[in-house]
């Protein structure tokens, strides 16, 4: 009790803390419902968050911890079996007066996801500010001031610090690369300093992490975690739900929104280095002004909306804040259920234990030695025998020579003599009759289990499944009075098809009630009266239509023969030791594999130095492919373009094309050019082509241009003519709203963005002038010759500044030979820009230093 | 004193091309002035001053060979016993390696890059290599915060913007093992990282701001199986090094016994730290879960792996690398700036050096971190600022000498303004000749006015 005083006050200290700052009451979002199929076939028949841990609802550890960390008004979310949340909830001790928070139920019928889930929260809006979002099935005894004193300082630094997750140590076995919970390792890169998330993966290729470069382009120093554990506890600012809201296509917690926030943030690093925080403080509140007014159209209108709505998916940051000898731990899967189960009954979760009157539910058992919990009213043999770390509920009877150990045993079971129990978890009223064997199960309320029967390790048994005399339920089984849902019921209730939950359930075939064809392959479960059959028959009157003769009150549930495989991972029954020295030997085998792949690691590695030496900025060759689709798809919108299609729609579609090819403008600019020389290209072949050749005396006699297609010098005039201004706007007007660079500039320094305006519109132009090199030389070699003339014509069109054709010049100078033909095609050219811009006393001024160099070369 | 059976290797370069044109045939690498002496002195006293003694020095080129030969042979006749080995140029230094390994006998080598400057005493990296048993120990340094000089002037802006990343280095928690290490055009990619290495450790500290100074110790042994076996491999930065640290958990090196044979019994006697490191460390173990059967452990424990080690210089120690014409301003600088204690010179109290025989026109100054070199006279009114300038340079009047490098015997007139500049040995500066950020290396140079400033760190050679 003194224990409980202690953390009230703790807890009352924060509150009134945090109502100093924001007067607002330390609100949670509970979700009831799991979202994944991982326990069916139990939650077929109850929610997730009701299922007995340690016999007492998962939900009520929940509520318990959200209690103790003073959190004062709860919200419910409850979606699948909503009304027996509701129920429960109405009946439980926190819907009382004397509770001390308050709870909303909030229900939904459609939600398939957290995300849905959210968005629907968000509607409501009840959320007033900083709020613990909670899955129904966490069990915790963290203390949360610290967290949520951090979360709260950060976010007076810099409201895009959205959210702040809990992470624990927890190191995933190297053979099975899960941890012990049964998830699977996890990747999280972490700043040291900041203890900002950078990078969270789930997925992890097997043999080679690849983490995006970005992530080291403003740190010089991150951590790079295999070892720690999400906790799914975090604590949000109410700008998560409106994130939501806003990417109406997150669903899941982790895999959409925290990597979507990450991944957005990378880019945002790129405004982070430009800008200081107060700018873009302001900026974040002159969005947030903005759409408050219902303005959005306004800002659609004038250009400021690009860069705002990038700047307002972007940027928020997540934090993590690690425990260390507190307990938290979500029960993910079956695994994690017999872990967490363990972990309770050897008090790691203290106060949440099971002597300790802490839930709504009192349940008084005793604390016996070697972690032997046992109600006082539990009829036991003599002669049995309860071992180490066991609690027994009230109202149970075990018979001779029983013996039970590492287990969970409910309320009002009856258990039989001779009966063998390990690793198991039996809630309520469940009848295991004489010389019964269970490994490592997890067993019903309301099950009967007549003489005999052998559970082998993993076997799920659902809600009142009788199994009939001596039948042996192989390893992993799972079996149901509810037949397996077919794949479009499993949809139905499948809130959001996860792929992890999918190894356990997803090709569900539906298994026929016509169990006489399957009867030697399932072994269903053999009724023992008809008596029973009849009681289950109000229950599922399918199955009633069966009864004739046999016996079954189970469906077994089929697995695949490839998702046996892999059963192992989340079962309840610890990973059998054939399978661990299976995985020892691939361990040591792998170094092979990982030698291959280290060899084409190898292979990049060393063929560096060469490619560098090439100078080509396309980068490394993955995204190859990559850019030459994206010049086919502005190609073919440009075409369309050509029957008449307005060009605004051309704009526009390139630009969403660019959005979705993650391009810069530069890219389009040089991908339009692109097509339009092809389009002046083609002309020139359908007509009957007389070349006329001249000498260009204009451009000068150092070049090569003995002869100039004069029609295809025309056809590509015509062409730019005709296009010019889409291309010009991919050149400069656009990008003054695009240029994210610049964003925050508009505001406040409208000069140092003219100035930063130029340079972006002279890369943008170099990058036409490379891309027309390109074309040059390897698509339209009849081009060549006419290179300068059409540079030239591009400069007399306004399309290319002086500026950026000489900066090109000046950027090919380094450059090998073979690059510079264009260069020294167009050198008069050059010059005589040059002399424009500088004027022509300078330019002579450095034309003889030039020489004189020259000379001394000699 | 005890022996410590190093062997040491410095690999001297030849005519190394970052270095154009500063280095030529008459002036190797190893050669280059620092503070007016070679830069592979600095190696050849930091070595003597830990008792490593028994050098072999690597030479790219017969000429370069010889000129840094007879150099050694005058400067440390009596006291280091080196030995000059010449190898054909382009070899790259596996290759170099290659060429002369049949000559190690040692247990451990010291590998040394002969462009080092540094102040870390190799003892500590052979001390760390030994502690821990591993197959290769690497220095690594704090990048230096490159870029023009960054103690005023301008210049600086737009190439300083960035410190310039030399490596990404992954480190386990303790910062002894390297885990990773990224080099030359990876840095600028995506990392990539073996899951298996961080799978070993749980947790891997990635530093972008760690720099691999070239000072290994290998496991002799390893190294001459790997250079045996791969005659790909080129350079013992891009090939060797990354090759032990991605095998250091499935080792061949170690795996095929030439390991545990030569070094006998203490193999064993070595805990594999990395396996220790990957043991499950649970914050609540619970009775019931003993699934990892201890005999499973064991199992794996066997001596597939091997360790790559790293010794981390503290912060306040100096090291940097003479591999760019920026580096070589930035280490002239230093040492007779920041790292003057490098120098083995004395400084007057203005922090100075100026040689006794050194002519001072009347109203020259010659403001601090600055050296002036035996015979070198400078005319009236000039001003020398955090430069070096070489034996019997005649400088005239109204000469203005930057953050500049200027070697032996050159000769600059009057009305000249250098800054950021690299004048090698010979050159003569005509009248008013306004250098900035160039490298002047031949012998004659006209009458130039105002240089605009967009020809930053053009190369002039006449």
């Amino acid at each position: 009790m003194a224990q409980k005083k202690g953390q009230r006050g703790a807890t009352s200290v924060a509150a009134d803390d945090s109502e100093v700052v924001a007067r607002i009451p330390l609100q949670a979002v509970l979700l009831a419902d799991s979202f994944n199929l991982k326990f069916r076939p139990i939650t077929l028949e109850r929610p997730k968050v009701l299922l007995p841990l340690v016999n007492v609802p998962m939900i009520e550890y929940t509520l318990a911890w959200l209690d103790s960390v003073g959190v004062e008004e709860v919200f419910v979310f409850c979606c699948s079996h909503s009304q027996q949340v509701k129920d429960y909830l109405k009946e439980s001790e926190w819907m009382k007066p004397s509770s001390r928070f308050s709870i909303t139920t909030v229900e939904s019928h459609d939600a398939i996801s957290a995300g849905d889930a959210l968005r629907v929260i968000y509607e409501k809006s009840v959320i007033r500010g900083d709020f613990v979002l909670i899955s129904g099935d966490t069990i915790s005894n963290m203390n949360l001031t610290q967290a949520l004193q951090e979360h709260k300082e950060r976010r007076k630094k810099d409201p895009l610090a959205v959210m702040t997750m809990i992470i624990k140590h927890s190191k995933p076995s190297n053979l099975t690369h899960q941890t012990r919970l049964g998830t699977d390792e996890l990747l999280m890169a972490i700043d040291p300093q900041t203890k900002e998330l950078m990078f969270y993966e789930d997925k992890v290729n097997p043999s080679i992490i690849s983490i995006d470069k970005e992530l080291l382009a403003n740190n010089t120093w991150v951590y790079l975690h295999n070892n720690k554990q999400d906790c799914y506890i975090d604590i949000c600012s109410p700008e998560v739900l409106s994130l939501f809201m806003d990417n109406f296509d997150y669903q899941h917690l982790r895999r959409h929104f925290v990597k979507g926030l990450l991944v957005d943030d990378m880019k945002d690093h790129l405004i982070d280095s430009l800008t200081s925080s107060d700018v873009r403080y302001k900026l974040h509140k002159i969005c947030a002004f903005y759409i408050e007014l219902g303005l959005l159209a306004v800002l659609i209108q004038s250009h400021l909306a690009l860069p705002v709505f990038m700047y307002m998916i972007m940027g928020y940051k997540i934090f993590t804040h690690e425990i260390h000898s507190s307990y938290a731990a979500r029960i993910d899967n079956f695994r994690s259920y017999g872990t967490i189960s363990k972990d309770i009954l050897q008090r790691w979760a203290y106060p949440l234990v099971p002597n300790f009157q802490y839930f709504g539910i009192s349940s008084k058992v005793k604390l016996d030695r070697q972690g032997v919990y046992s109600a006082p009213d539990v009829v036991q043999s003599r002669s049995a025998r309860i071992g180490a770390t066991t609690l027994i509920g009230s109202g149970t009877t075990i018979g001779n020579h029983t013996g039970i150990s590492n287990s969970v045993v409910g309320r009002g079971c009856t258990i039989g003599n001779n009966v063998c129990i390990d690793g198991c978890y039996i809630w309520d009223n469940v009848i295991i009759e004489d010389g019964c064997r269970l490994n490592h199960a997890i067993v019903c309320d309301g099950v009967h289990l007549s003489a005999g029967v052998v559970l082998e390790p993993g076997v799920i048994l659902s809600f009142k499944v009788e199994v009939g005399r001596l039948i042996t339920i192989p390893a992993y089984s799972k079996v149901s009075l509810r037949p397996q849902p077919s794949v479009q019921d499993s949809d139905e209730e499948l809130e959001y098809a996860d792929a992890s939950s999918a190894v356990i359930e997803s090709p569900c075939t539906f298994y026929t009630h016509d169990l006489f064809n399957c009867f030697s392959a399932i072994v269903a479960c053999i009724s023992i009266t008809s008596m029973v059959s009849n009681r289950n028959a109000e229950s599922s009157p399918d199955y009633s239509a069966h009864e004739v003769g046999i016996s079954g009150v189970g469906y077994i549930w089929s697995t695949n023969e490839g998702e046996h495989e892999e059963e192992w991972r989340h079962s309840i029954a610890p990973i059998p030791e054939a399978k661990l020295i299976e995985l020892s030997h691939a361990y040591l085998e792998e170094p092979d594999v990982a030698y291959l792949d280290v060899n084409d690691f190898l292979v990049s590695g060393e063929v560096k130095p060469d490619s560098e030496s090439i100078g080509f900025d396309d980068g490394d060759g993955g995204d190859y492919g990559d850019s030459a689709d994206f010049d086919k798809e502005v190609e073919a919108t440009f075409h369309r373009a050509l029957t008449g299609v307005n060009q605004e729609t051309v704009i526009l579609e390139i630009n969403s094309l660019r959005l979705s090819c993650n391009k810069s403008h530069a890219d389009c600019a040089g991908a339009l050019f692109f097509s339009m020389m092809e389009l002046g290209l083609e002309a020139p072949r359908s007509s009957n082509n007389w070349l006329l050749v001249i000498k260009l005396d204009m451009f000068g006699s150092d070049n090569d241009n003995h002869g100039v297609d004069c029609e295809l010098y025309q056809n590509i005039a015509k062409e730019i003519n005709k296009w010019k201004d889409l291309l010009k706007h991919y050149l400069k007007s656009v990008d003054e709203e695009a240029s994210i660079y610049v964003v925050s500039f508009r505001f406040y320094e409208p000069y140092i963005y003219q100035l930063e305006m130029c340079i972006c519109y002279i890369q943008f132009a170099i990058e036409v002038i490379l891309k027309f090199e390109e074309i040059c030389l390897e698509t339209a070699t009849e081009l060549a010759p006419l290179f300068s003339i059409i540079l030239s014509y591009l400069y007399e069109k306004d399309i290319l500044s002086e500026d950026a054709i000489l900066s090109w010049a000046s950027e090919k100078e380094g450059a090998d030979e073979s690059d510079k033909i264009f260069v020294k095609q167009s050198e008069s050219f050059i010059t005589i820009l040059h002399m424009k811009l500088i004027g022509p006393q300078n330019w002579l001024k450095e034309a003889s230093e030039e020489e004189d160099e020259d000379n001394g070369d000699e | 004193m005890t022996r410590m059976d190093f062997e040491v290797v410095v690999l001297a370069g030849g005519a190394s091309s970052n270095l154009s044109p500063l280095v030529s045939q008459e002036l190797p690498k190893a050669l280059l002035p620092v503070a007016n002496r070679p830069v592979l002195s600095y190696v050849l006293e930091l070595l003597e001053g830990s008792n490593l003694k028994d050098l072999i020095v690597v030479v790219e080129g017969e000429d370069a060979a010889q000129l840094v030969g007879g150099w050694i042979s005058g400067a440390y006749a009596d006291r280091l016993h080196v030995e000059v080995a010449a190898v054909p140029e382009g070899v790259g230094t596996a290759g170099a390696l290659r060429s002369i390994s049949s000559y190690l006998t040692a247990n451990d080598v010291l590998i040394v890059s002969g462009d080092l400057v540094t102040d870390v005493p190799p003892g500590a990296i052979a001390a760390t290599h030994r502690r821990h048993g591993a197959v290769v120990t690497t220095l690594l340094c704090s990048s230096p915060v490159s870029g023009p000089s960054d103690s005023g002037t301008s210049g600086g802006k737009e190439k300083a913007k960035k410190p310039v990343r030399h490596n990404i280095i992954g480190l386990d928690p303790t910062r002894q093992y390297l885990l990773h290490m990224a080099t030359g055009a990876e840095v600028e990619k995506d990392i990539r990282l073996q899951k298996r290495i961080l799978q070993a450790v749980g947790q891997m500290e990635i530093r972008a701001d760690l720099m691999d100074a070239h000072l290994y110790a290998f496991k002799r042994t390893v190294l001459q199986d790997i250079l045996d076996q791969k005659d790909k491999f080129q350079s013992i930065r891009q090939d060797i090094l990354p090759y032990l640290i991605r095998t250091q958990l499935s080792s061949e090196v170690s795996g095929n016994g030439l390991v545990s044979s030569e070094s006998g019994s203490n193999k064993s006697a070595v805990q594999d730290e990395l396996r220790w490191l990957s043991q499950h460390r649970e914050i609540a173990p619970s009775t019931f879960q003993d699934s990892q059967p201890l005999s499973l452990k064991s199992q794996r424990d066997d001596q597939r792996s091997h360790k790559c080690c790293v010794y981390i210089a503290n912060e306040s120690k100096y090291c940097a690398r003479l591999n760019s014409i920026q580096a070589f301003s930035d280490i002239n600088r230093d040492v007779i700036g920041e790292a003057s204690h490098l120098s083995g010179y004395s400084f007057s109290a203005q922090n100075n050096i100026i040689h006794p025989s050194a002519e001072l026109g009347s109203k020259t100054t010659v403001g601090p971190q600055c050296m002036l070199a035996e015979g070198s006279k400078l005319g009236d009114k000039c001003s020398v600022k955090r430069s070096v300038i070489g034996r019997h340079c005649r400088i005239g009047s109204n000469v203005k000498i930057v953050n500049s490098v200027v070697m032996n015997h050159v000769t600059i007139d009057d009305g000249c303004s250098i800054q950021g500049s690299v004048i090698c040995s010979n050159v003569q500066l005509q009248e008013r000749v306004v250098l900035k950020d160039c490298q002047v290396i031949c012998h004659f140079f006209s009458v130039l006015y105002n240089l605009p400033t967009s020809w930053y760190g053009r190369k002039k050679c006449l």
